[in-house]
């Protein structure tokens, strides 16, 4: 195998996998963040236990996050040094604030929140947790502006070969930003939601510790049908702009090989025959495409024949058709994973506002736990979607995938890296998920004497 | 001074600032196998560093994002170049980082011992490799004409980086002991003062080797003789003020002499460097430079307004959490991990 497919190997498992954990972060810290704001304004321990809990899950998960995190940075190096020469100039710069912004803060404070608790005042605790919320979204903030500057390049020039900045307000303005970080954060926040319904679904159906579980599932629910709804708005402006800047990834995401007609319909389900350019067994709602992405339900889109031949014109000869059918079915399965979510919302909003939340259908929370696998499903598809479905550019327009990869490492040195930390990555998603059942089956009432249980005085090193 | 001045010095700073303050935490990671006697001190231990260690290792994430940014050429050539020994490094610093948070969330011995070993070789690891990364800096690498490391093993490992990473493992060991005599109470902090000294002999031999073959196998003396020898007398002075307050029991100064010669080693290396942020060994026209390898004078522009208005802010705070965590730690408070 080559390098190039090697690295991408690597790129997109170690993302991936690093992706499960991130919005796990943002959202998690805004829900222990408002628990704890509660707990200081009406000072309820309840509440306090509420933000400790949840805290052990959210630590759990950051240390994992954090770690695979490093690797992100260090990889556009290793792997890709040639992209990195021609781009480093205006993609290293929010890379380097997203660390100096962000990193700091958030490493800062997260110290602080987790060995403060009778260190430091209730305030400064309060505002240690909302500093880290902040910083995670901050760093969402930084990193979606290099992302979007691969998708859409702007605020630069080229310059000796290499892209040089030459506009960092284009860049923290980028349309593309604008659109891809609401959808982003409102979606990580909704994971975090979603997780928190799920687990207190699972203790609420074994009626375990009933009213810690009921009031965090509240809480969280309020968060999850807000941001599920938010990240569904945005996704739809997000679908506009990716008509006008990128047509031949819109066109991929819906197999459309031909001009669509006027109005669009927007293709359920189809049977992709890539060899031919062509699709059979189409299941199709009429107009849906043309509202998708014009607001209005007249419109055509563009196919990607004719973009293909667009393409060849504009940058020479190539194949500019991203993979079709990963890009057609990650659209779907995350607007699938997307509306589950908003119906879920709904019906638990509904249950609470009817005052049902004590005998709630014992259907509906097997389905709120099994929903908290809905948003990682949703975040790696719309992530696959997005990156696929820009091959083969790395920087959209400008650079190659091809291109990007170091020139001076050999299969061999990517094989042992895509292998160590795949190995190593599946052993970190084991533990994790153990630890996690462990810390829940124990519940909010079994931490405080959690360290007491270690030490064991007839012990010989004791 | 201009803007790839001032960049190189702050990059040169953030690998000071990293060495000086994980150095002292890579040390705790190492005496939890070394000086540690049972599970609770070696709790104590990893206590002592847990509200650090996290925003200490992001010194080293943004002086490689700062890299990325300011010299994409030399960031491009340094992590392609060193394509393995930064894979085993970060596989350390991946089992290290979880391994802190994991290892008290399970009852078992066998767990919390599989976690102690990832410690212990997280710990040691990434200060070796960094080390030997940074030694076979001034002693130059195959760059060719297109800025392209092409590095074989013995150009890596051979006897001069693998002292320099011997010496910087003992050196973070030493102030970490010393950063263990300001956190703890009793015969653990008795202990750990009693090994540094220990260690003064060897660390000072292995020290003294280094400068001896950084004279004779490099060119950094020729090009910055006279600030390196201030910065070799400032290094012995500190090195033995270090002995001095150990023996006096001045835990606080022998901590900061200990981090004065770590400072002083990492920024001997930059100062040697600079002009050049990599030196090719196959023709001194192929060197990256402050100025071949650097971005734009707009994005240097940005950048420093980015950074000399959060840097005081960053400092600050992290400042302060060292003075929120000034206490002790002993067996009988609440220990997080």
């Amino acid at each position: 195998m080559d390098t190039v497919l090697l690295s991408r190997i690597q790129f997109a498992s170690t993302t991936i996998f690093h992706y499960f954990f991130v919005p796990v972060s943002i959202g998690l810290a805004l829900i222990i963040a408002i628990m704890e704001t509660m707990y200081v304004r009406k000072g309820n321990e309840e509440y306090k236990r509420m933000a400790q809990f949840w805290g052990k899950l959210f630590l759990i998960n950051f240390a994992v996050g954090v770690v695979t995190g490093i690797l992100q940075e260090f990889q556009f190096g290793m792997n890709w040094s040639d992209y990195s020469r021609f781009v480093g100039d205006v993609f290293g710069a929010p890379l380097a604030i997203e660390a100096l912004l962000a990193f700091f803060l958030e490493s800062t404070f997260i110290g602080i929140w987790i060995f403060g608790w009778d260190k430091v005042s209730k305030r400064i605790h309060l505002l240690s947790i909302w500093l880290v919320a902040f910083g995670t979204m901050l760093s969402a903030f930084w990193i979606l502006a290099a992302n979007s500057f691969m998708q859409h390049p702007v605020g630069f020039q080229i310059n000796n070969g290499r892209a040089e900045m030459n506009d960092i307000f284009a860049l923290i303005t980028n349309g593309q930003l604008l659109v891809e970080f609401p959808h982003t954060v409102l979606a990580a926040y909704a994971t975090g939601a979603f997780l928190v319904t799920g687990i207190s679904a699972y203790k609420l159906l074994k009626k375990q510790d009933v009213a810690f579980f009921r009031k965090s599932f509240e809480i969280a629910a309020i968060v999850g049908v807000i941001s599920s709804f938010g990240v569904a708005v945005a996704g739809h402006a997000q679908a506009q702009y990716l008509v006008e800047t990128q047509p031949m990834k819109m066109a991929a995401s819906e197999a459309l090989w031909g001009e669509s007609g006027d109005p669009a319909p927007w293709t359920v389900f189809a049977n992709i025959d890539v060899k031919n350019q062509t699709n059979s067994n189409e299941v199709q709602v009429p107009y849906l495409l043309s509202f998708l992405s014009y607001s209005k339900f007249s419109g055509d889109v563009k196919g990607m024949l004719e973009l293909q031949k667009e393409y060849e014109v504009a940058y020479g000869p190539g194949d500019y058709i991203p993979p079709v059918k990963t890009t057609f079915w990650s659209f779907r399965i995350m607007v699938a994973a997307g509306t589950l979510m908003m119906l879920f919302g709904v019906y638990a909003i509904y249950l609470m506002w009817r005052k049902k939340m004590d005998r709630p259908n014992t259907w509906f929370m097997r389905f709120m736990f099994w929903g908290l696998l809905l948003p990682p499903i949703a975040n790696t598809a719309g992530w696959i979607m997005t990156e696929i479905g820009r091959q083969p550019w790395t920087v959209f327009g400008l650079m190659t995938t091809e291109d990007s990869v170091s020139p001076n490492i050999t299969s061999g040195q990517v094989l042992f890296s895509v292998i160590t930390f795949n190995a190593i990555y599946a052993i970190l998603g084991a533990v994790l998920v153990g630890l996690f059942v462990k810390v829940i089956k124990k519940g909010p009432y079994a931490m405080d004497n959690e360290h007491g249980e270690s030490h064991d005085p007839y012990n010989k090193e004791g | 001074m201009s803007l790839n001045e001032l960049w190189f010095l702050l990059i040169a700073v953030l690998f000071v600032g990293f060495f000086f303050l994980e150095g002292f935490d890579f040390g705790v990671g190492m005496e939890t196998q070394i000086l540690a006697k049972n599970d609770t001190e070696r709790r104590i231990l990893i206590n002592s560093i847990g509200p650090f260690w996290d925003a200490n290792e992001v010194w080293l994430i943004t002086g490689a994002g700062a890299m990325f940014a300011a010299f994409p050429h030399w960031y491009a050539t340094l992590f392609s170049g060193f394509y393995i020994p930064f894979v085993v490094a970060l596989l350390a610093l991946i089992a290290r980082g979880v391994a802190f948070e994991f290892r008290g969330k399970r009852d078992s011995k066998t767990w919390q011992k599989t976690w102690d070993v990832c410690i212990f070789f997280g710990s040691f690891l990434p200060p070796f490799l960094l080390a030997v990364v940074f030694a076979s800096f001034i002693k130059g690498l195959p760059i060719d004409k297109d800025m392209q490391m092409y590095a074989g093993f013995f150009d890596i490992v051979n006897t001069y980086t693998v002292v320099a990473g011997i010496t910087v493992v003992l050196l973070c060991l030493v102030h970490g002991l010393m950063f263990t005599t300001l956190r703890t109470l009793g015969d653990l902090q008795e202990r750990a003062r009693k090994l540094a000294q220990k260690l003064l002999i060897p660390l000072a031999a292995l020290l003294v080797a280094f400068v001896v073959m950084t004279y004779t196998m490099t060119d950094i003396f020729d090009k910055r003789g006279t600030l390196l020898w201030i910065v070799v007398v400032l290094g012995v002075a500190a090195y033995l003020l270090a002995g001095y307050f150990m023996t006096k029991k001045k835990d606080g100064y022998a901590f900061g002499m200990t981090g004065a010669v770590m400072a002083l080693s990492v920024a001997s290396i930059f100062i040697g460097l600079f002009p050049r942020v990599m030196i090719s060994s196959l023709d001194q026209a192929f060197n990256l430079t402050i100025t071949n390898a650097a971005s734009g004078q707009y994005s240097l522009k940005v950048m420093t307004i980015v950074a000399l208005t959060l840097l005081p802010f960053v400092l600050g705070y992290q400042i302060w959490s060292y003075f929120i965590f000034h206490k002790r730690v002993h067996e009988k408070e609440h220990l997080e991990y």
